[in-house]
């Protein structure tokens, strides 16, 4: 800048040298600002943070959007109707196995983005592939448990208890399967055009996606299952 | 300017240590540390679910207390993910993530919290019909 520089201008630049821990700044060691931080004074941020600030805004509105199923769940629960309860539908040993799959799925998504950043194309491609897989896994159990207690007589419409069960966990069933189908897509969109700064945003967006469903899965297994089993 | 040592055009296009970072982000580096962040992740998630899997199908602890139990488990795995997996951290350049999550946590409590609170006073003073008519003089 040259010396007809705004006064005020060199005013906000002092106090973000003298802010002592330099929020937003950037720099633990002793550098200096610098462009691209979001920050007001430096301008907007890449669009890398951008990108993955703004999913990380749906993802919580999304688990807002559970937390009213939760609810809904947690305040229908006695109300069976003299229908069958929680304990009459868990089944451990398919919850244990559908939490393995979606916690190693999570693993392999979780490899997966370590492959991006390496930029290795065919470890993105195999860690991607058995995320979907393990996903196929859970969802496919899912679907048998639910048939299951279809054949058993146990459907939606028997009582509010069995409603918002099977609109808690096939809320979260659908996530599932929706984010199948978009791993798929990441996964051609990688093959055919490389790691192109949007893909990798999407790859990010992607894993963030998948991570916050088995945060959801946890509370799931632990509110709906396993405290309906010691119930 | 130049005394003050801030050189606004030395941006660098490419994520680094010095921006603000997304969730599930973190400079660029070699994957090992992805990897070891990923190990670490699944290591004390697995430990947490096993131990909430095997406390409630068993006695090991005291009956009312597993639901409690459950919930601390459930909230500690949930940390593990989010500081594993989606790599949120207190540091500076974490600051509107944080933010933005203990926003959410707030919605959820309000929601989740309200609605049982509500719905057991209702319940309560909503006492089925033929009880209403015996209490009545």
């Amino acid at each position: 800048m040259t010396d007809t520089s705004l006064p005020a201008a060199r005013e906000t630049i002092r106090r973000v040298r003298e802010d002592p821990y330099r929020l937003g700044h950037r720099p633990h060691g002793p550098r200096e600002p610098i462009e691209g931080t979001g920050q007001g004074v430096t301008g907007p941020a890449s669009k890398r943070v951008i990108v993955g600030y703004g999913f990380w805004i749906f993802l919580l509105s999304d688990i807002v959007m559970f937390s009213c199923f939760f609810a809904a769940f947690a305040v229908q629960r006695g109300a069976t109707a003299g229908g069958p309860g929680i304990r009459d539908l868990v089944e451990m040993p398919r919850v244990a196995l559908e939490t393995a799959a979606l916690l190693l799925s999570s693993y392999t998504c979780g490899l997966s983005f370590a492959a991006t950043n390496a930029r290795n194309l065919l470890w993105t491609q195999v860690f991607l592939l058995v995320t979907g897989l393990l996903g196929l896994a859970f969802v496919g159990m899912e679907l048998q448990e639910f048939i299951s207690l279809a054949s058993r007589g146990i459907t939606p419409q028997r009582s509010g208890f069995v409603t918002s069960f099977f609109g808690l966990v096939g809320l979260h069933g659908l996530h599932v399967t929706i984010a199948g189908l978009w791993l798929l897509t990441m996964m051609a969109q990688v093959q055919v055009k490389g790691f192109r700064p949007e893909i990798v945003h999407r790859l990010i967006c992607f894993n963030l996606f998948w991570h916050a469903l088995d945060i959801v899965w946890i509370g799931i297994f632990t509110i709906v299952y396993l405290m309906g089993a010691i119930a | 300017m130049s005394e003050l040592d801030f050189d606004p055009r030395r941006y660098t296009d490419s994520l680094d240590d010095r921006e603000d970072h997304a969730p599930g982000d973190e400079p660029a580096e070699d994957a090992g540390h992805w990897i070891s962040n990923a190990n670490l992740g699944l290591g004390f998630s697995v430990l947490l679910t096993v131990a909430a899997f095997v406390l409630a199908s068993t006695h090991l602890i005291y009956g009312p207390s597993i639901p409690v139990a459950l919930l601390v488990l459930a909230i500690a795995q949930m940390g593990v993910h989010l500081v594993f997996f989606l790599h949120i951290t207190t540091g500076p350049d974490n600051t509107n993530n944080v933010l933005a999550l203990a926003f959410g946590i707030l919605v959820v409590f309000l929601i989740v919290t309200g609605s049982i609170w509500i719905m057991a006073h209702l319940n309560h003073n909503m006492m089925p019909m033929d009880q209403l008519m015996q209490n009545q003089p």
